[in-house]
């Protein structure tokens, strides 16, 4: 079970989806995907993307504008 | 109804091949599967070096306008439309030309992006393809 980063700070939309879904493909079952970034609606919308590719949500947390998600696949 | 998005890509205008490949983008980011059939002024940013050559579809203003926006794009961090195509062709988008345009254009095979073409074909491919579709768009 390996983690895999995606730095997407400064990126807008859809950069941010798109760049969790190529981790997303890259992954093995059972890695986790730990996204960090600071556009806005990619906090809602990643979330959304990982329900929809029926993976789960482990964490979502926000400092300073910047936020980090982690999901599981 | 399955999971895919089926888009005409009739205008050429940079802001509307956007709309397009952003949707597009949207959709394989969220696992669903894309096509876009790209018909009459749309089939012209298929041309070898074509992407970023539309015109801005409002405030065009022979080029100032685009500069203008772009210069505003740059500075908000959009990606470029050849950074959105490869990444629709990584996340397996695929792409279709219309036939028909080609003729009227006097196009040839070897006159397009021919690597990122999946398909050549006429209505039909477009209707097999969004008749499953449960997003199809016309832009």
């Amino acid at each position: 079970m390996a983690e895999i980063y995606v730095d997407v700070r400064g990126e807008t939309c859809p950069v941010p989806l798109v760049e969790m879904r190529k981790a997303v493909r890259k992954a093995q079952p059972g890695d986790v995907i730990e996204i960090t970034g600071n556009n806005a609606a990619s906090k809602k919308e990643i979330p959304m993307a990982a329900d929809a590719l029926s993976l789960a949500v482990i964490s979502i947390e926000e400092q300073d504008s910047t936020w980090t998600i982690k999901i599981q696949k | 109804m399955a999971d895919k998005t089926t888009i005409i890509v009739q205008s050429g205008d940079m802001d509307k091949l956007y709309s397009a490949l952003i949707v597009s983008n949207g959709s394989l980011a969220m696992g669903m599967e894309v096509s876009l059939y790209f018909t009459f002024w749309g089939l012209l940013r298929l041309k070898k070096g074509g992407l970023e050559k539309g015109p801005l579809s409002k405030m065009h203003f022979l080029g100032l306008g685009k500069k203008m926006m772009l210069g505003r794009m740059k500075k908000n961090n959009v990606a470029s439309l050849e950074r959105l195509m490869a990444d629709f062709k990584e996340l397996g988008g695929k792409i279709i030309a219309c036939e028909m345009t080609m003729d009227i254009m006097g196009l040839k095979r070897e006159d397009l992006i021919e690597d990122i073409i999946d398909d050549y074909g006429a209505v039909g491919t477009y209707i097999q393809e969004a008749r499953h579709s449960a997003i199809t768009l016309f832009i």
